[in-house]
């Protein structure tokens, strides 16, 4: 067990570490371009030398790698080249939006998926297919134009939602549905071929015997047991949701993280880029041991081995 | 956003299951006639857009700016005059391509990758699954940011960060395909007749592990434009005035307000575009379950 528990521990601590390594020696190893960018329009003689000893930029790359782990290591992310503040600081403001905007996307989406498997699953013919044609339709329609397409029809049109902005629940309201919809494709698509397998199975059949109501076999034994297949996929569409959250942002002209992470890469940011990418490893380790342990919930033939 | 091309499979799967009496009577379903053709008529829009229209799809007069789909202007005109329909028809061009190389980059980077990490060699196979695992550690469109962050915007660099980010799809299918088939008893039996390494490899490995590709590559073309578009549209790709699908998407969102069909008809060419070779790749898929070696 806890054996488990370590290696766990050590292989996520291997994932974050590796793809930061690689992401600093990458962007660090373009030469003079840092300087370019801190020298902005600026120049004189003597400029580049006083920027790269003021941002240690002087120093070999294997000094600046480790000057770089020591700061992460006292949780210090560093100064943004272009914002010229602590890029904790920059995260910190940005992060909220975005964690609004991916947990309400998450939950209509969930929603969503649940109530269409709950209705089409192992029903008639008709249900089904229409319920997969809006299934591929959704995962084939690019995030971008569902939002331009909400936004025409109910920011432009009929005026019931503010065009851009993060104030208040209105203006979270279409953003949330953009960001849903292909996910709630996905979902609901795995739900309802995981929920039609579990019907076949022998203890449904007991389940029915026992007098209960359809309503009651599906709601209370089929879907939990349908669950596993889509919590596999969930730690993958949480995933995609942070990338959604970038081009859903930039529809919307939300601020957010994803604003940040567009700004931070046109303009070679690299601070913020590496901050983004830590932050991105680390989402990614927490969801898939959560995801590990909502297994263990889900399915108590886990517990016992 | 990208989808794993599994997943876009199985929900065009679930579209073509209804289909599958069909086949009995020998004839295709129509799902499979119609994204045919779309792709039969966007095949030749790629090849000879100028049979098509006679618009040029840079070259507009701001005096006919923004006018509402015509008879003269099918999809009528974007902010500078331009005909949005000579723009889409163009657009193909920039956008199937940069997705098909996108998709390309992704297919020979990641085989030969999945051939490696299928050899005899624990050490390689570590490496190439390590590698595997860390890219597939952030979401895709995180993925294809950060390689452009590294090589910059433009028009090839979409399609080289689109396919960095595609790698392990294919690189972790070859790797299953290739145990797979090393074990199966014709390739002993090739080296049970003396057949050396190389020429087991040429003539029964290599073409059974490569079986497997064509139709993965056909449904994963889809969400390759569709991240393509997705990064034009970010201002990361080509930059305009390139009738690219997803910058026109961009130029349309800022004229949202008193025009709709600049941004309605390349958005609508994007989603049929990635329905069709989806709907085409999984049914494909179907045909042919039954001859792959898993």
């Amino acid at each position: 067990m806890w054996r488990n528990v370590l290696v766990r521990l050590g292989s996520s601590l291997l994932v974050l570490w590796l793809s930061v390594s690689a992401a600093f020696v990458a962007l660090h190893s373009l030469p003079g371009k840092i300087a370019d960018i801190l020298a902005g329009d600026n120049e004189y003689p003597g400029l580049r030398e006083a920027i790269a000893a003021e941002w240690g930029l002087d120093k070999s790359l294997p000094e600046q790698y480790l000057d770089f782990i020591a700061r992460l290591l006292h949780g210090d992310l560093g100064t943004s080249y272009v914002m010229r503040q602590s890029v904790s600081s920059v995260l910190h403001s940005q992060l909220w939006p975005t964690v609004q905007l991916a947990v309400a996307a998450g939950v209509i989406a969930t929603l969503f998926a649940v109530g269409v498997a709950l209705l089409t699953a192992g029903r008639s013919a008709v249900g089904r297919r229409v319920a997969s044609l809006l299934e591929l339709v959704l995962t084939s329609t690019p995030v971008f134009w569902i939002g331009i397409l909400l936004l025409m029809a109910f920011s432009f049109h009929w005026r019931f939602f503010p065009v851009s902005g993060a104030n208040g629940f209105n203006a979270l309201v279409l953003p949330a549905i953009t960001l849903a919809l292909p996910t709630a494709g996905i979902l609901a698509q795995v739900l309802r071929e995981a929920m039609e397998k579990a019907l076949e199975q022998p203890f449904v059949t007991t389940v029915r015997a026992r007098g209960l109501s359809e309503t009651q076999v599906r709601t209370g034994h089929v879907l939990r047991h349908a669950l596993l297949p889509v919590v596999t996929l969930g730690g993958w569409l949480i995933g995609g949701l942070l990338g959604g959250a970038v081009i859903t942002e930039k529809v919307f002209g939300r601020p957010g993280l994803g604003t940040i992470t567009l700004n931070a890469i046109t303009s070679q940011d690299v601070p913020v880029v590496l901050a983004v990418v830590l932050l991105a490893a680390f989402i990614y380790v927490v969801i898939s041991t959560l995801l590990d342990v909502a297994y263990l919930f889900i399915d108590p033939r886990l517990r016992t081995q | 956003m990208t989808l794993p091309s599994s997943t876009l499979a199985a929900a065009a799967d679930a579209v073509l299951d209804n289909r599958v009496a069909a086949r009995h009577f020998n004839r295709l379903p129509l799902s499979i006639t119609v994204s045919g053709l779309f792709l039969l008529v966007l095949a030749v829009v790629l090849a000879v857009p100028f049979w098509i229209t006679h618009y040029d799809p840079l070259a507009g007069d701001v005096s006919v700016g923004l006018q509402a789909p015509s008879t003269a202007h099918w999809f009528g005109t974007d902010r500078l005059g331009r005909d949005v329909f000579a723009r889409v028809v163009y657009g193909a061009r920039y956008s199937l391509l940069i997705g098909l190389s996108g998709m390309l980059i992704s297919l020979v980077i990641g085989t030969l990758l999945g051939l490696v990490a299928g050899m005899k060699n624990r050490w390689l196979d570590e490496v190439a699954s390590r590698l595997f695992d860390v890219l597939s550690a952030f979401p895709s469109v995180l993925l294809a940011l950060l390689v452009i962050a590294l090589i910059g915007p433009g028009l090839m660099n979409v399609a080289v960060a689109i396919g960095i980010a595609g790698i392990p799809k294919f690189g972790r299918l070859v790797r299953s395909q290739t145990l797979l088939v090393r074990e199966a008893d014709y390739v002993r039996h090739a080296v049970l007749y003396g057949r050396s390494r190389l020429q087991t490899f040429v003539t029964h490995l290599l073409p059974n592990v490569l079986m497997a590709i064509p139709i993965v590559a056909t449904i994963d073309i889809g969400s390759s434009i569709m991240a393509v578009s997705g990064l034009s549209f970010l201002g990361l790709g080509p930059q305009p005035p390139t009738p690219e699908w997803g910058v026109m998407l961009a130029e349309g969102r800022d004229v949202l307000r008193v025009a709709w069909w600049p941004s309605v008809f390349p958005g609508l060419a994007i989603t049929l575009t990635v329905i069709s070779f989806t709907v085409l790749g999984s049914y494909c898929q179907r045909r042919f379950e039954g001859r792959q070696p898993a």
